[in-house]
């Protein structure tokens, strides 16, 4: 016979050490992805962008093993969601990717600058991405937002403007010299100095 | 339906530091985080078709020619918010360490054999009442360099999306009556002992086969409230 449970949540957990098998596989096991790092379709509309980057832990170290997962909006600031009344129902984006980090540490992903998505006053924020961190040692995963340097609308974000400016940089995606597709760098700092700002949310 | 997800929830969750499990030592941030209202970008999330799940992915002992060594044995449950009412059509991705302790990733080192029937990564789709089922095996305990005769209890990983990216949710399942309980950092980081049950199955002999296989139900609570109660007469 089961015990009634308690209310409340399932408590988080971390992914441990040895989840690329199961959720970041890239080939290497006998089992498919269910999601990659590429977010970008043939009929994706919109500016292709690459992000890359490197995640720290407390030493400067680079972490090799943690999993990031992103979630944005498309092109025009839409959600592939049905909650997201403003929805576009032929967009092909779905707006969600995932990537282990490597040997070094890095990570990257391949997607399109997502669209302004209002704030629940209706004020516009200026584009950006949620990321969620995942990681042997977080036993909870943490929360952060990339936004993209040189973007004027990030002087009047509403989310921005709650960090201080001394660490607003670390949310700030910074673009890299070069020709064709824009490449964006984004580090993340799980702790110490220029520790990444993360979200109670 | 509009759901709400208030923060308080969120104390059911262990500290990001937790000393006693070493590795979230270096890895906890230092800075608090910092609060904000929830915006469109965190009250929706991925949603998923029959398209990420294959048939047979639920069934982690028919992956290979043979059947896999161990206890076989059924896993299943409801994924619901925190209102008691099914998650439908969200994803649950598991991964586990086979019969003998030992996980298929490159870097585990323990000396116990791998079996070549077995992978031990799942996938499944609640269906419209939010319920989802595996077939497995019971995986083993294994050793881990935390500290001195430091031994993980039977566990297995679940991987959970829900309506939002914020009831996105990582966990482990563990085994009722476990006697590593006591001495595992991992466990333990939750710091409320009734949230800590919540992360144990329950055997359940009501749904297990006669002569095939013993039953475990483990119900996952993700966050996420009505956010307009409804109205009584």
């Amino acid at each position: 016979m089961q015990e009634p449970k308690s209310k409340g949540i399932t408590p988080s957990q971390t992914v441990g050490p040895f989840f690329a098998y199961g959720l970041t596989s890239n080939g290497k096991y006998d089992w498919n992805d269910a999601f990659t790092n590429n977010l970008v379709t043939a009929d994706t509309s919109g500016e292709r962008i690459r992000i890359e980057g490197r995640v720290f832990d407390g030493d400067g170290q680079p972490v090799p093993d943690c999993m990031l997962e992103i979630w944005q909006a498309d092109a025009q600031g839409r959600f592939s969601d049905p909650k997201d009344q403003r929805a576009l129902p032929n967009s092909a984006f779905r707006g969600f990717g995932r990537c282990g980090t490597d040997a070094n540490g890095d990570y990257s992903f391949d997607t399109i600058r997502p669209g302004p998505v209002p704030d629940p006053d209706g004020r516009a924020q200026a584009p950006h991405i949620l990321l969620a961190v995942f990681g042997r040692g977080m036993l909870m995963h943490l929360y952060t937002r990339i936004y993209f340097d040189g973007e004027a609308a990030n002087a009047a974000d509403p989310v921005l403007a709650l960090v201080p400016a001394d660490r607003r940089g670390t949310l700030i995606a910074k673009r890299q010299p070069g020709n064709g597709n824009a490449v964006y760098h984004f580090d993340i700092r799980l702790q110490g100095d220029n520790e990444t700002v993360f979200f109670d949310i | 339906m509009s759901l709400s997800y208030p923060i308080e929830s969120l104390a059911a969750h262990p500290a990001h530091l937790s000393p006693a499990y070493r590795s979230s030592i270096k890895r906890a941030p230092s800075r608090p985080l910092i609060p904000m209202r929830h915006t469109l970008s965190e009250l929706t999330g991925p949603v998923y078709g029959h398209e990420a799940v294959r048939e047979s992915d639920n069934d982690l002992t028919t992956q290979h020619k043979g059947e896999p060594l161990g206890e076989r044995i059924i896993v299943h449950g409801h994924v619901l918010d925190e209102d008691g009412r099914g998650v439908p059509n969200t994803l649950l991705e598991i991964w586990q360490a086979n019969a003998c302790g030992r996980y298929i990733h490159v870097r585990d080192q323990h000396p116990a054999p791998l079996d070549p029937n077995f992978t031990g990564a799942g996938r499944a789709q609640s269906d419209a009442g939010g319920y989802y089922r595996f077939v497995t095996v019971k995986p083993g305990a294994y050793p881990w360099g935390n500290h001195h005769n430091a031994w993980r209890p039977a566990h297995i990983h679940f991987s959970v999306f829900g309506h939002a990216f914020i009831s996105r949710l990582v966990t482990q399942m563990y085994f009722p009556g476990d006697p590593l309980f006591e001495f595992d950092p991992i466990f333990n980081s939750v710091p409320d002992e009734k949230a800590r049950m919540r992360m144990v199955s329950a055997f359940d002999l009501e749904n297990t086969q006669p002569e095939w296989a013993l039953c475990y139900r483990f119900d996952i609570v993700l966050r996420g409230r009505n956010a307009t109660p409804m109205e009584t007469k």
